[in-house]
């Protein structure tokens, strides 16, 4: 026969139905008789309940018209892009060809990083377009969301980027990489590793989760 | 048990079918939707902001943040992952980043990445005195839960929100807090005995006194 201690203690897994068939017995046997552990099961319930409620979530006055006005932003600032980005191309490839030609000569020399941590890259286009910003350390393709201090992104390729001492982003410039990621106490890029999870990890969690759920229903 | 398992079903999934539509077209590039999809879950995703920020203008900000980010990367979500599980797991860790510059953690307390040891001792109360979802209509009701949950540990409160208030489940809160599943069950339960506990209290303090039903109807 399972103690009150006991009880108490899986309370919260026998909610969750994560208790072995045979402890759930001895749990509901003692539920029976046992007023003071009733009493904490049916709280515990009750707590969970409420909590769950969505009224327990209150939204600040007008959250819902920022939110609404800021994605707005942010999608006609993405059309205007789209717009200039026609012309833009042509463009884009001139520098391209002159800033190939431009630091040809740097590349022969290795350059020291900017961040000990980073790694070098490996096999990297040397004309690839890449964007780096100030105070940063490393490089990314156009589009990565991990880019720090946006206000200050500079487009240049690969080659100028790494004569400048710009590692490649662990992330978005992972296939350029000798190896696999490795962990680094420097905050800047704990911050890129981090927001990355953000996204990535976000979706790969999800999908191991819902991959269990099935598993485990 | 069925019964058991009723108050911890995920509710709030609104239309499924609906939904991967509306993800399928602002995948396409018709981004105007995304506010669209995004607010059913506007709620739980500012309640997780606040849970780890607890300030109402950062978790605001961290709120849009994440919702921007979820849409920059909207053609990295695949449908077999839940749309609001992907959606706060970017706003987790949207909070713990901007919690981490601002480093408020020094304010929280250098123990608190500790479990404590030693079981928690429940109070007794022989009668649990049931509060009705009705009771949530009224603000000071939603006050006092509030009060209690702000009142926990961080490590017991994050858990509590991202498990019992966003739904999230045990294996997907650990891993948004990057925290192991054992660690997620201990802190749960903790922090479920402590808020009935806060709440029984509550009773005697005369939180919940003026109840509808105390008219001559009591549940218990």
């Amino acid at each position: 026969m399972v103690s009150c201690e006991q009880v108490w203690r899986e309370i919260s897994n026998y909610l969750e139905n994560d208790v072995e068939a045979g402890l759930r017995k001895e749990m509901d046997e003692h539920l029976q008789t046992c007023q003071r552990c009733k009493s904490l099961l049916e709280g515990t319930r009750n707590v969970i309940h409420l909590y769950g409620d969505e009224r327990m979530i209150e939204l600040p006055s007008g959250f819902g018209r920022r939110l609404e006005r800021r994605l707005a932003r942010n999608v006609s600032a993405g059309r205007r892009w789209s717009s200039w980005s026609a012309w833009m191309v042509p463009v884009a490839a001139l520098l391209l060809i002159a800033g190939s030609l431009k630091f040809a000569d740097s590349m022969t020399v290795s350059p020291s990083l900017k961040s000990e941590h980073a790694q070098p890259p490996h096999n990297i286009p040397p004309d690839m377009q890449v964007i780096v910003t100030a105070d940063a350390k490393t490089f990314h393709a156009a589009g990565c969301p991990f880019i720090h201090n946006k206000a200050t992104e500079r487009t240049m390729t690969a080659q100028a980027a790494i004569a400048e001492g710009y590692a490649p982003c662990l992330r978005c410039m992972r296939k350029y990489l000798n190896t696999v990621v490795a962990h680094s106490d420097d905050d800047d890029e704990e911050d890129e590793l981090n927001a990355e999870g953000g996204v990535k990890h976000a979706q790969e969690n999800s999908a191991r989760a819902v991959e269990a759920r099935r598993l485990h229903p | 048990m069925a019964e058991a398992n009723m108050v911890l079903n995920n509710p709030g999934q609104g239309d499924g079918a609906r939904e991967l539509d509306l993800i399928a077209r602002v995948q396409r590039g018709q981004n105007e939707l995304f506010y669209e999809l995004v607010r059913p879950y506007e709620r739980r995703v500012y309640a997780a902001a606040f849970a780890i920020l607890r300030n109402e203008s950062d978790a605001e900000d961290v709120a849009q943040e994440a919702m921007l980010k979820a849409l920059a990367n909207i053609r990295q979500f695949r449908s077999e992952a839940r749309f609001s599980t992907w959606l706060i797991q970017i706003t987790v860790n949207e909070a713990l980043m901007r919690r981490r510059r601002e480093r408020t953690v020094v304010m929280e307390g250098i123990d608190d990445r500790q479990d404590e040891q030693g079981d928690y001792v429940p109070r007794d109360f022989a009668d649990w005195r049931e509060i009705p979802s009705e009771a949530l209509e009224r603000k000071e009701v939603r006050q006092r839960l509030a009060q209690a949950l702000a009142s926990l540990d961080r490590k017991y409160r994050e858990v509590f929100v991202l498990r019992d208030m966003e739904h999230l489940n045990i294996q997907e809160t650990a891993e948004a807090l990057g925290i192991s599943i054992a660690s997620v069950k201990t802190r749960l339960l903790r922090a479920r005995l402590m808020l009935r506990d806060l709440l029984a209290a509550g009773w005697e303090q005369g939180w919940f006194s003026r109840l509808p039903f105390e008219k001559g109807n009591k549940p218990w």
